[in-house]
């Protein structure tokens, strides 16, 4: 229990490995433990940072789907409505041909009616003249009579 | 104790609480002599302990942490709180925070060689003593270097040094001394005598407690280590000697454990009043 040299040569050592320890131990460690808490905090803000945008990702999309969804409805909408035109013009489309086909008939008829008549006419003035001819045959001369007989024939 | 006829008891204990050393010394305070074994086991635990350090401050890392490096991240940051609470100046902490995880980490290994088997290394080194040549009684070998007052104070002064040195510093030579004069009982000139005796005595006391409660501490464990060593040295096949040496195994298991805690506490608080004694210099009273 005596005092001796030992005491200085420990006294300097202990400033000597406080030292060592203030430069090559200290310095690199609360360097990872700053930089560690800086990361960390980091990490929690980029955290923050995703659920916001999350949350701006999401009403974004509910825009767009409420917008998809009314465009649709205009399309739709919209369809309805040519169609309904397109029917309405097909039905007058169709009504129009009917009529043209009604007054296409009709004309035919009348035509054929017209037809009918000039040829009986012709022929009743052929039956007429060969009557005429048959109680004439003797005073009348066809070719005399050509002209009286079709003037007859426009008579009838 | 490597030698032919057993030792007494008191012979047994004196030899092992005898230092290696260059001289023999026979004043109280002599500067001539060194204890070779206390210098030889504080310098390489110290060094083991800053190289460890330096290992693993080489390559921390801010991302996951090894185990090793959360150990001592764990360590470092114990001892960054404790130090921002107590000094208050960041640029004093640049120092003095590390000097305190050097302190605690050094002094709890040095402490920690009580653990090892009493005679396990003083008998290896009576071996090499004697196959040197040397006569292996008067190999001594004294392993817990905190078990050394000269070891304790050595560190207590250094503490000393740094108060000195940080009072000065930071209050200014001529205001230190000032309030060296003046605290803590007042400026008036009758009490500058009695403030400055009262200052000097606080230095005093706090280097010499500081350095003595360690030593205290250590001296008394290892020398119950001693006694409860000597229980078992008592075997002798005999019945009663059978129980003195389950008596060794017994106690020697207990206080050994026991002294786990003693030597993290040891170191814990010579490092924390290393923090208080300096905090102090920085604050006016």
């Amino acid at each position: 229990m005596n005092l001796n040299a030992t005491l200085l040569a420990q006294l300097v050592v202990f400033f000597i490995l406080a030292w060592f320890t203030m430069k090559y131990v200290w310095p690199p460690i609360m360097k990872a433990l700053d930089e560690r808490a800086a990361k960390i905090a980091e990490g929690l803000a980029a955290a923050e940072r995703a659920k916001t945008d999350l949350q701006l990702a999401e009403r974004r999309a509910a825009d767009e789907l409420r917008r998809a969804r009314e465009a649709a409805n205009e399309i739709r909408a919209s369809a309805e409505r040519q169609g309904a035109q397109i029917l309405e013009e097909a039905r007058m489309e169709a009504a129009r041909i009917i009529a043209a086909a009604r007054a296409a008939a009709e004309a035919e008829a009348q035509a054929a009616a017209q037809r009918a008549k000039e040829a009986l006419r012709e022929q009743v003035a052929l039956l007429a003249v060969a009557g005429a001819e048959r109680i004439l045959r003797r005073e009348i001369d066809a070719a005399r009579h050509a002209e009286l007989i079709e003037q007859l024939k426009a008579e009838l | 104790m490597a030698s032919n006829a057993a030792p007494t008891a008191s012979e047994y204990i004196i030899h092992h609480l005898t230092h290696l050393k260059n001289a023999s010394q026979t004043a109280l305070v002599d500067w001539s002599v060194f204890h070779l074994d206390t210098l030889f086991f504080s310098i390489t635990l110290g060094l083991l302990a800053v190289f460890a350090l330096a290992r693993v401050a080489r390559r921390a890392t801010a991302g996951v942490p090894g185990r090793w490096q959360a150990a001592v991240e764990i360590l470092v940051e114990l001892v960054a709180d404790q130090a921002k609470g107590i000094v208050h100046s960041p640029e004093s902490r640049k120092f003095v925070a590390p000097l305190a995880l050097t302190v605690f980490v050094w002094i709890f290994l040095m402490n920690a060689m009580d653990l090892l088997p009493l005679d396990l290394l003083p008998n290896l080194w009576a071996a090499i003593y004697g196959a040197a040549g040397g006569d292996a009684h008067h190999a001594y070998l004294r392993v817990v270097p905190t078990a050394d007052l000269n070891a304790t104070l050595g560190m207590s002064c250094g503490v000393l040094l740094l108060c000195l040195y940080y009072n000065v510093k930071i209050k200014g030579l001529s205001h230190w001394v000032h309030e060296l004069f003046t605290a803590p009982f007042g400026a008036h000139p009758l009490l500058w005598p009695v403030n400055f005796a009262m200052q000097l005595i606080e230095f005093i006391a706090k280097t010499v407690s500081h350095g003595m409660r360690l030593f205290g501490n250590m001296y008394a464990g290892e020398l119950i280590f001693m006694l409860i060593a000597l229980m078992g040295a008592a075997w002798a096949g005999t019945v009663g000697s059978g129980l003195l040496w389950i008596g060794h195994v017994i106690a020697g298991a207990i206080w050994a454990i026991f002294h786990i805690l003693i030597i993290t506490l040891q170191a814990f608080i010579f490092m924390m009043l290393t923090l208080v004694y300096v905090g102090q210099a920085h604050e006016s009273h």
